[in-house]
């Protein structure tokens, strides 16, 4: 099991550097001073120079790339163009709260759509599964920004239940800071929790169809006993398979959440550096975003690994 | 001669996809709404009343069922109804491009790797791996700073995000069908390597690329009105549901059927399409009866 | 005596598997050290359980799989390392039926398309004449001419078969390896296939390799025949000779197992069980690869591997180390359960 999971950390690494070569190489062909773009200074002659030797930039493409790789690693992400100060500390600065969100979606989406998932297959072709079904193909369908403006909309503006905006750090005011994020995570995770849901129901039905629940029911095992013991452990096999691919909606989802509710996150970040052509900014999210993707899909990878040899595996379809 | 088959069928033959289809009322609503949207997209200069880009100040912020405007009027005195229908060109192009985009480039690669294998199908893997760790939102940025924000940049990013899944799934279609049977018939004929993959497996994989397809569809809707909304598609005034929805943003309190309207359009196309897109993957199961 | 149309030597087939990408965990060895001769007229079949390899050295055979080792050669011509172009050339000469009906007829190609294949791919003919030759061959099948324009799932499985076989003929090859062309067939609808086999061959002459694990059909359809166990080859022998006087232990029990028609014949039979089950070709045993469900076995038998023998020089051959210098078989029933 370790030589799978030493082959999927190489592969994993060598797609973090093939990213990292296509943002380098984006950053390259844009228009302009490429000692501007690369790090956000040198708008004056003598510092310009001093930031060409920093990057290299009169050396052949290849060291350039080195050079940019090794200042990256360290932390360097050069300025701001819009506000000056150093990428990584608005980074560091802007990303909890995204995680937050993101967790905090991610939280909802499996707490609505695992049970749905369940419960629909558990009662086929009945009107919960109906439903679920229903439900589920609507939140695939409906745009979840609009989502989110109607929910403002009918909580803020008409029922004036939760704010619209802002935040509070969780630090300062942990009820606060969660009363505006729940509106949010919800947007978010809705998305997620109708295709968790389709998954986990399509995995259970293919499970509970199987010939060892066969068995287990003619052992005379409960119907509960069967699903939760048997037929649930082979869909969380799918449910973290599914996590990990939606993880890239995730990244994107909290880009257009955060513009909405307008919470001050790394994904509004990228919005705001685009508007005002923020080159290191754009570079730095883009490394950071491919980066997350990557080594999340790792972690999926190992806990798939984990969760495999102990349970009978149907073809889950990913 | 009527057929007798052992067992079920591989494959759902043709001529009776359609009659499975029709059989499935959701189906049916679904084709038939998504077919709606589309006529309303190619008809938009014929059927909108007005302008979609006429402004009148006289007549701001009007509600739904004001006289001459079914729908109301934007902030800019601009005719709801009819920004409607030509946002349906938008989305439309969106939807339509960017599969077409990620069709011509996924399956060619798809094919070749999957029937020859070996060092290009390795690449082409770790390639796709690559393009995977992007979201389509960064994409989409990268595309909109380099190139500028357009609605064609808009749709050529999201078919590039839905490239790699498409070669995935072609790939693993070819790699099923080279193991079958009438493939080694085919060798075994004397036909050349082309032959056996254009006329051959790529018929055979037609049906779960028009399934797949129908998926790219409602995606890119969603991802297009996303992408205006954030001001990195269709740029003002030209209409776009995304478009709507961020000038509906700041009224919300005052006329909330701004935001309402695109919104609800958006949707309704998004969900015909998958309607349509499920009816056909389940039309096209073998395993499920009826 | 005249060249034989396929002489295979030595042929040998391994299967590496791996896990993941590169780490190999084991050698399946499918075929291992198969050598016969078929000539123009004949046919030679080739009996064997599931897993005895059979199967893979008509794909080797006819170049559909590459093989590990040996040499093959068509109408003289070494095919065996082949470059594909050649190769494609060659595949005029000979051609396959295979086992499955519902898999080996292209579900979206008419059965005139289909049966046109081989003519089209070799430029051998178009346009009208294709027309009246993929006719002229449906007759000679037993089908009417109007089937060209039909579809695969419009026909019942003889009837694809008869197709396939048409296919297969078209252009007179040299060579046909059927592989196990009657399993998917129901049993009423063998019999005319076999009739059809039997007459396409009188009439065209092409040397046929016939695969099954049925000894009865092989027992109407081949002139001589091969018996495999794991992959090598035990037993060859002519048809009458084969179930007159079998030698090898393997084909006794073989044979043992087909019914005959007369019950009180059939009753009065000594039926041999073999032990246990066909042991894995990723580990053969060792020796002779027979000896662990033998029931004659001694200790001999799990050291050397027994050579194939022509005892009496007729064309016999069997290989196994309790056979006498004149063909005296052993006795399986001494060792068998009554």
């Amino acid at each position: 099991m370790s030589r799978f999971l030493l082959r999927r950390s190489g592969i994993a690494l060598i797609t973090l550097l093939l990213a990292s070569v296509l943002v380098f190489v984006g950053a390259r062909a844009l228009p302009g001073d490429p000692a501007i773009a690369l790090s956000g200074e040198g708008f004056d002659p003598a510092a310009n120079a001093a930031i060409r030797q920093k990057y290299g930039l009169d050396d052949p493409l290849p060291v350039q790339y080195g050079r940019w790789l090794i200042l990256v690693v360290q932390g360097e992400l050069g300025r701001s163009t819009r506000s000056g100060l150093p990428v990584a500390a608005i980074v560091r600065d802007r990303i909890p709260l995204t995680l937050e969100l993101a967790g905090l979606a991610m939280l909802l989406a499996i707490a609505i759509g695992l049970p749905a998932g369940v419960l629909a297959a558990a009662r086929r072709g009945g009107r919960v599964d109906l439903l679920a079904n229903a439900v589920a193909l609507s939140g695939l369908s409906v745009p979840h920004f609009w989502l989110g403006l109607m929910l403002i909309l009918l909580f803020a503006s008409s029922l004036r239940l939760l704010p619209a905006s802002g935040f509070t750090p969780f630090t300062e005011d942990p009820l606060d800071n969660l009363r505006r994020m729940i509106l949010p995570a919800f947007v978010l995770g809705t998305g997620i929790a109708a295709v968790l849901m389709r998954q986990v129901r399509s995995t259970m039905i293919e499970t509970l169809g199987a010939d060892y629940v066969r068995t287990a029911r003619a052992k005379g095992l409960s119907e509960r006993d069967v699903i939760v013991g048997h037929a649930l452990r082979n869909s969380l096999i799918s449910v973290v398979t599914l996590v990990g691919l939606e993880l890239g909606a995730l990244i994107s989802g909290s880009v257009i959440t955060e513009s909405i509710f307008l919470v001050p996150g790394f994904g509004r970040l990228i919005i705001d550096a685009v508007v005002s052509r923020d080159y290191p900014v754009i570079q730095a999210v883009a490394l950071i975003s491919a980066a997350a993707y990557i080594v999340l899909n790792l972690g999926v990878d190992v806990m798939y690994s984990l969760l495999n040899p102990k349970i009978r595996v149907t073809r889950a379809s990913a | 001669m009527t057929a007798a088959m052992a067992g079920f069928p591989r494959r759902v033959p043709s001529f009776a996809l359609i009659g499975r289809f029709s059989e499935r009322p959701l189906a049916v609503v679904g084709a038939i709404l998504a077919l709606g949207v589309v006529a309303i997209a190619l008809a938009a200069p014929f059927i909108a009343p007005r302008d979609p880009a006429s402004t009148d100040f006289g007549a701001l912020l009007l509600p739904p069922l004001s006289e001459g405007h079914p729908l109301g009027t934007d902030d800019l005195g601009r005719d709801v109804i009819s920004r409607v229908i030509w946002g349906a060109q938008a989305s439309m192009q969106a939807g339509v491009f960017s599969t077409l985009l990620a069709v011509l480039v996924a399956v060619p690669i798809g094919l070749v790797s999957g029937y020859y294998r070996g060092a290009p199908d390795l690449i082409a893997m770790r390639l796709t791996d690559t393009m995977l760790a992007f979201p389509y939102l960064i994409v989409a940025v990268g595309l909109a700073v380099v190139l500028g924000p357009s609605l064609t940049n808009a749709t050529i990013a999201i078919g590039l995000v839905q490239i790699p899944k498409l070669l995935r799934v072609t790939r693993g279609e070819v790699l099923a069908l080279r193991e079958e049977t009438f493939v080694a018939g085919a060798v075994a004929d004397g036909a050349t390597d082309a032959f056996i993959i254009f006329r051959h497996i790529l018929p055979n994989v037609v049906n779960t690329l028009l399934v797949q397809s129908t998926i790219i569809v409602p995606y890119a809707i969603i991802a297009e009105s996303s992408l205006s909304f954030l001001g990195l598609g269709v740029q003002p005034p030209t209409p776009s549901w995304g478009v709507m929805l961020t000038t509906a943003q700041p009224y919300m309190d005052r006329a909330p059927w701004l935001a309402l309207v695109p919104g609800l359009a958006i949707s309704i196309a998004s969900l015909s399409f998958n309607l349509f897109g499920d009816g056909l993957r389940d039309a096209l199961d073998p395993r499920l009866r009826r | 005596m005249s060249e034989p149309v396929l002489a295979v030597s030595g042929l040998r087939k391994h299967f590496v598997l791996t896990a993941g990408l590169f780490a190999a965990v084991g050698t399946v060895r499918a075929v291992e050290d198969v050598s016969f001769e078929i000539r123009s007229g004949e046919t030679l079949g080739l009996v064997g359980e599931s897993g005895s390899g059979k199967t893979t050295v008509g794909r080797c055979v006819t170049r559909l799989i590459d093989p590990t080792a040996g040499r093959i050669t068509l109408n003289g011509a070494d095919i065996t390392r082949l470059s594909r172009s050649r190769l494609r050339e060659m595949r005029r000469h000979m051609h396959v039926v295979f086992q499955d009906p519902y898999s080996s007829l292209d579900p979206r190609m008419s059965i005139g398309d289909i049966v046109a294949g081989p003519l089209r791919h070799h430029g051998i003919a178009s346009g009208g004449e294709l027309r009246r030759r993929v006719d002229a061959m449906l007759e000679a099948v037993g089908m009417r001419a109007g089937i060209r324009d039909r579809f695969p799932h419009q026909l019942s499985g003889g009837q694809r078969q008869r197709v396939a076989i048409a296919r297969a003929l078209i252009l007179e090859p040299n060579l046909l390896v059927a592989d196990e062309p009657l399993s998917a067939l129901d049993a009423s609808v063998q019999a005319s296939i076999i009739n059809l086999l039997l007459d396409l061959q009188a009439r065209m002459g092409f040397a046929c390799l016939y695969i099954t694990h049925d000894l009865s059909a092989a027992k109407v359809l081949c002139d001589r025949i091969a018996v495999m166990y794991l992959g090598r080859i035990v037993e060859v022998a002519a048809n009458e000779q084969l179930f007159a006087a079998p030698r090898h232990p393997y084909t006794q029990a073989l044979l043992s197992a087909v019914l005959t028609p007369d019950p009180s014949a059939q009753q009065a039979r000594r039926r041999i069980v073999l032990e246990g089950d066909i042991p894995s070709p990723v580990e053969p045993p060792s020796g002779c690869v027979f000896h662990t469900r033998c029931p004659v076995a001694i200790a001999r038998c799990a050291v050397d591997e027994p050579a194939l023998v022509d005892h009496l020089g007729d064309g016999h051959v069997a290989a196994c180390h309790l056979i006498g210098p004149r063909g005296e078989a052993p006795d399986i029933l001494a060792g068998a359960q009554p």
